[in-house]
């Protein structure tokens, strides 16, 4: 077979229905995968708070409600319940203050506020360095742990500022800012009521309307 | 203030070649002369802007609203192929001698890493469209900054006896990653 | 014939590897080899992209005139660089986030738009379709190794299994300067086994 020729007709023809099977090609393979990328975003939402909590029952992605912290900025929190008991709760909680920009955690409070574990969910700190914090911060070494601390009565900020917690070695900015984004949402989750707000939650809700119907 | 960030963190805390690792093709590529390395640095300069432009406009005028992202590459590649091409023409009719000086450079750019990976990072940070511009520039000044500094040293290096194997890209490549080294001293001066 | 076919395949993976022999495809190799497992990852993701392009574009060949020849390639080829992105969000996201803007940039990895225009577009099908697995394999071989001494030397793990304790890892390795180092060293390596040989 010949090539064909270079004539301006043909030049616009080819280059002009390629694309559009090109486009056709890729808005199919969209429609194919737009689902399962979703899914796949729920997924590591999903799998992050099971990180963070206690075995539950309940379906917190469901459930979820959203928190306004102290600038205003909208936190969802995810309540992690076990036979209709309030266990806990998984707030997805961010700071700026890292060495390169955003850190987003989810982070694991008891119904007290005291902190039950966390995850790494973003961060673009030094490798090496600051991206330690994935685990640095749940290790039980010298005072480097922040589980089971109460940001209410513990001093959970850096001992470079007079805090109780061991910074990340070499890397103090990503350690406050990990501590900014616990501290943003253990203030707006006890802001909100803390243990206050499961009398809020749809369970309670729902075991009001079930005592209601008896009555 | 916010431009003034930019701009320092685009031209040397977040050096496009040397943290970023784009253009590292063209980077070692016209490297051996200063007067080549000007004249490729004004052709990126003048290209990743105007492309992040127009890439800027068509993604949020025409890719959002009509949910149409995930044609995103495949529009980005052709408008920068388009617009390199252009702008090859226009030089030549309206100004012979910056076409002298950039033309060369211009058909290498449609394959530089540089400005299709700008175009999608001004849209990823969700920058404005002044944010982007100022973005885009200063990308391309650090890109100029990184590339005469580099052509400076290897004229030096061509001066020197080098271990056979380690003769052309190697040495070339240990350069960069000193450079690199130093420019990691600029890290953390401020945050983007 | 058979002999002929394994030569293509061996052809990219050895005489003309694209990172140690051609020196294209710089942007990625340095950038995503922070670990072994992205750097087979990015690898395998642009062998993918090599193969499908190549069986397209010679499928095409002579359908294209040749002034629109290099857009076509690039719309081809873009399109199943999209394609990938996708799937890879789909089915590995974790993945597709480690390598982040580097997989929309394989559009312009010199590797891809090299083999359609200097093989796909004068080669029979199935050769260009082994062309693109042998090249890919090639490149993915590159990085993996880049990867592999880049986690070792500096953080001292590989492929996530500790070697030697975390104190001793050389942090730089994992860093920026350390990509051009390591790969320097690399080069220089094999240009003297390729010159003794």
């Amino acid at each position: 077979m010949k090539k064909l020729e270079s004539s301006f007709k043909n030049m616009i023809l080819v280059l002009g229905s390629i694309t559009i099977v090109a486009a056709a090609a890729l808005g199919w393979v969209n429609g194919l995968t737009s689902e399962p990328i979703r899914l796949a975003a729920i997924a590591k939402q999903e799998k992050a708070i099971r990180m963070v909590s206690p075995e539950f029952d309940n379906q917190p992605v469901q459930e979820q409600y959203e928190l306004s912290d102290y600038e205003g900025n909208r936190l969802v929190c995810f309540p992690i319940k076990k036979e209709g008991k309030l266990l806990g709760v998984a707030i997805e909680t961010f700071s700026m203050k890292g060495f390169n920009g955003e850190v987003r955690l989810m982070l694991g409070l008891k119904p007290d506020g005291t902190i039950n574990n966390y995850e790494v969910l973003k961060q673009t700190e030094t490798p090496g360095l600051g991206t330690q914090m994935t685990s640095w911060f749940k290790t039980d070494k010298n005072k480097q742990s922040i589980l089971n601390k109460d940001p209410g009565k513990d001093k959970v900020w850096v001992a470079k500022d007079g805090g109780d917690i061991d910074a990340i070695t070499a890397a103090t900015i990503t350690s406050r800012a990990f501590l900014d984004a616990v501290d943003r949402a253990y203030r707006a989750y006890m802001e909100h009521g803390g243990t206050v707000v499961d009398v809020v939650t749809t369970a309670t809700i729902e075991e009001k309307e079930a005592q209601n119907e008896e009555e | 203030m916010i431009y003034i960030t930019i701009f320092i963190a685009a031209v040397f805390v977040n050096n496009i070649v040397l943290s970023q690792f784009l253009g590292v093709c063209p980077f070692l590529g016209v490297s051996k002369k200063i007067s080549t390395a000007l004249g490729m640095s004004g052709a990126v300069a003048f290209v990743l802007t105007l492309a992040t432009i127009i890439t800027w406009l068509i993604f949020n005028y025409l890719l959002e609203p009509y949910e149409l992202t995930f044609l995103q590459t495949i529009s980005y590649i052709l408008v920068i192929a388009a617009l390199v091409q252009l702008v090859e023409i226009i030089l030549k009719k309206v100004s012979q001698p910056l076409y002298q000086a950039l033309g060369v450079y211009l058909p290498l750019i449609t394959t530089n890493c540089a400005i299709l990976g700008v175009a999608i990072l001004v849209i990823q940070k969700e920058f404005n469209l002044l944010e982007s511009v100022v973005f885009a520039f200063s990308t391309a000044i650090g890109f100029g900054l990184a590339l005469v500094l580099f052509a400076g040293i290897r004229e030096q290096l061509s001066h020197t006896k080098i271990p056979k194997g380690m003769q052309g890209t190697p040495i070339a490549l240990l350069v960069a990653g000193l450079l690199a080294m130093a420019f990691m001293g600029f890290s953390g001066i401020v945050k983007l | 014939m058979k002999k002929n076919k394994f030569s293509i395949l061996l052809n990219g993976l050895i005489t003309e590897n694209p990172i140690f022999v051609l020196m294209l495809g710089m942007c990625p190799t340095l950038a995503t080899t922070t670990s072994a497992i992205n750097g087979l990852g990015m690898g395998l993701a642009t062998t993918f992209v090599l193969i499908c392009s190549n069986l397209v574009i010679s499928l095409i060949k002579n359908l294209v005139p040749e002034n629109v020849r290099i857009p076509s390639y690039i719309v081809v080829i873009a399109t199943f660089v999209t394609i990938l992105e996708m799937l890879m969000q789909a089915y590995l996201p974790s993945l597709h986030e480690s390598l982040g803007l580097f997989i929309p940039l394989i559009v312009v990895n010199c590797i891809v738009l090299g083999r359609a225009e200097s093989y796909a577009s004068k080669n029979k099908v199935l050769d260009s379709a082994l062309d693109g697995i042998g090249i890919g394999l090639g490149f993915t071989f590159a990085l993996g190794l880049l990867g592999m001494i880049r986690e070792l030397l500096g953080a001292g793990t590989l492929f996530g299994l500790r070697i030697f304790p975390e104190h001793y890892g050389m942090l730089m390795f994992i860093l920026a300067p350390g990509a051009f180092i390591s790969l320097a060293y690399l080069i220089a390596i094999v240009n003297r086994i390729r010159k003794v040989s």
